[in-house]
């Protein structure tokens, strides 16, 4: 028989949800789609994942908030954003008329806050919930979730009694042992989780003396992070079996894949929309470039590769 | 404010031709179609071809020239970025992204006496501003030194007043020194400079009782509203985020004075 040419998969599933491919875009990044709907059609991007949204408004941090470094550049944005309410009004209904899955990320700084938040969104559009414990530029709350297991076991099973779309977890990677990290997420019920959020970092203006960001210390993103990136997707899909959204200094197809193999069944595209608007749709094409030329008729194929056990599930 | 309600694009433009109008200051004219949405005030990114720097540099445009499809940027070597912006000869590709801002409302200044203020590389803005304002036209600039940059053009465009810091032209000190001086008055003024010049504007117009519309700068990463990394605390509530933290780069750069606190 000859083999008929067949459509090349980037179908992934995660949590139930089947995204078209795996490309989707990072929290912070993109803002609600509509700054970059201007350069990208967001109906080809397998998810949106949304700037923070809080139950009230935040102000953020005063600026500077950002500075480059090599090869990556430091943030202190501190999470403004407009709150649940104007979010729901404004950002969602726009991101409803696109053929994309939406992925609402949401700040807080108590365990109140979350859920406030997780409840309003429950008759929403939204297709999963993807929850900040991880920022390293809010004093409060939020990252101290993110860097005690039990902590992060609590605040997990708290928001999952109260959500009803699937909920991932956003891991910081400014922890000792991300595979703890990751496991306590699963224990507390999380359907999936995403990493890798910015490493705390600092840069210096030696000729002026001053820090560079406002706020001292900020969050590492960009290519910059990505091998650390990578380390931390293959140690997490190594404790647990819920899935993985990898991410950290994604610019191109490649890159992508390589967390694929890594253990991610999704990633996200951040810091690179910002040297590329066409960032996201570029990495599209490189995986199905890479997909017809390696003769891969399935992403599932690749999701996890670098694990020699066939005891995981994908 | 203006709203040019364009969309900006990312694409390759060409360098046409460079050179160092004075030292560090660099006078470059690139090709490119996005010229049609370009206006006074608004601005380009342009990004280093070195991959390492992955930010795109905020340049404000300096002059339009519509018919050859080319635009004008004088910009100052403040970082790697900007130092090899200035290796670039002509026939160099260049990818920029643009165009970014609301830019300066001309109507505003039409039949009346506008006073153009510019400070250091915030002087370059004001010629592409000068050249369409249809009016009275008075224009300060305030420099570090002798290196009076631009200013033979500048005076061609209305009445010019320079002030250097180290008093080696025009009135020393500045710009405000220039203005007192040559007891200046105007029914709006158009600034851009950095912030504690932006700061005495603020006050000098408050005094007067004109408007005036100030050009801000922040660092700035992705250009198009989305990273919330450039804001400026506003007096009224944000568009964005309703939290009195206005995105420089897409609800400015130009802000009317009375609209933020600075």
């Amino acid at each position: 028989m000859v083999h008929m040419v067949h459509m090349k998969n980037t179908e992934v599933t995660i949590a139930g949800v089947t995204l078209k491919n795996p490309v989707m875009t990072a929290s912070g990044t993109f803002g609600s789609g509509m700054e970059y709907g201007d350069f990208v059609d967001l109906n080809r991007l397998g998810a949106v994942v949304t700037k923070g949204v809080a139950n009230v408004p935040w102000p953020g941090n005063p600026t500077p908030r950002v500075a480059e470094v090599y090869g990556g550049m430091l943030n202190a944005i501190g999470l403004q954003n407009p709150g649940i309410d104007v979010f729901l009004k404004r950002d969602l209904p726009f991101l409803q008329q696109f053929d994309t899955k939406i992925i609402v990320n949401v700040c807080g700084k108590t365990t109140e806050d979350y859920i406030e938040v997780v409840e309003r969104l429950g008759d929403s559009c939204a297709d999963m919930l993807e929850i900040n414990v991880s920022c390293p530029n809010v004093k409060e709350g939020a990252i101290a979730f993110g860097q005690k297991a039990d902590c992060l076991y609590d605040i997990t099973s708290q928001i999952k009694k109260h959500a009803k779309q699937p909920v991932i977890m956003k891991l910081s990677p400014n922890v000792t042992d991300i595979g703890e990290m990751a496991r306590a997420a699963e224990a507390g019920g999380a359907d999936a989780i995403s990493l890798i959020n910015t490493l705390t970092a600092m840069k210096i203006d030696i000729y002026s003396r001053k820090f560079c960001l406002a706020n001292k210390t900020g969050g590492l993103s960009g290519p910059a992070i990505k091998p650390v990136a990578v380390r931390m997707v293959y140690q997490a899909a190594c404790a647990v079996k819920i899935p993985i959204i990898g991410m950290g200094g994604i610019a191109n197809g490649e890159d992508a894949l390589e967390f694929m193999m890594a253990g991610a069944t999704a990633v996200s595209v951040g810091a690179m929309n910002f040297a590329n608007p066409y960032a996201t749709i570029e990495t599209i094409e490189g995986i199905e470039r890479f997909m017809e030329e390696q003769g891969i008729a399935s992403l599932t194929e690749l999701i996890g590769c670098m694990h020699e056990t066939a005891s995981r599930a994908f | 404010m203006t709203d040019f309600g364009r969309t900006p694009k990312k694409q390759t433009a060409v360098v046409l031709s460079q050179q160092e109008l004075s030292p560090g200051i660099f006078d470059m004219w690139i090709g490119t179609d996005l010229v049609s949405d370009a206006a006074a005030g608004r601005f380009i990114g342009i990004y280093p071809a070195d991959r390492s720097r992955l930010l795109p540099r905020p340049v404000s445009i300096c002059e339009i020239d519509r018919e050859k499809q080319r635009l004008r940027v004088v910009y100052r070597v403040a970082g790697g970025g900007t130092e090899e912006f200035s290796t670039y000869s002509s026939g160099q590709a260049i990818e920029i992204l643009g165009i970014l801002g609301n830019g300066f409302p001309i109507e505003a200044g039409n039949g009346k006496t506008s006073l153009l203020i510019g400070g250091g590389i915030g002087i370059p803005p004001m010629l592409q501003l000068a050249k369409e304002l249809k009016g009275n036209v008075l224009i300060t600039a305030g420099y570090r030194d002798h290196n009076l940059f631009l200013a033979k053009e500048l005076e061609l465009l209305g009445r010019f007043y320079p002030a250097t810091e180290d008093g080696s032209a025009g009135t020393g000190g500045t710009v405000l020194d220039a203005i007192a001086a040559h007891r200046l008055k105007a029914d709006v003024i158009y600034a851009c400079g950095p912030l504690p010049m932006l700061r005495a504007v603020k006050q000098f117009a408050a005094t007067q009782q004109i408007p005036a519309y100030l050009s801000m700068e922040e660092r700035m990463a992705c250009g198009v509203g989305a990273c919330l990394g450039c804001v400026c605390r506003t007096t009224k509530k944000d568009p964005h985020s309703h939290v009195y933290n206005a995105r420089i780069c897409t609800d400015g750069p130009v802000f009317l004075a009375e609209d933020v606190e600075i």
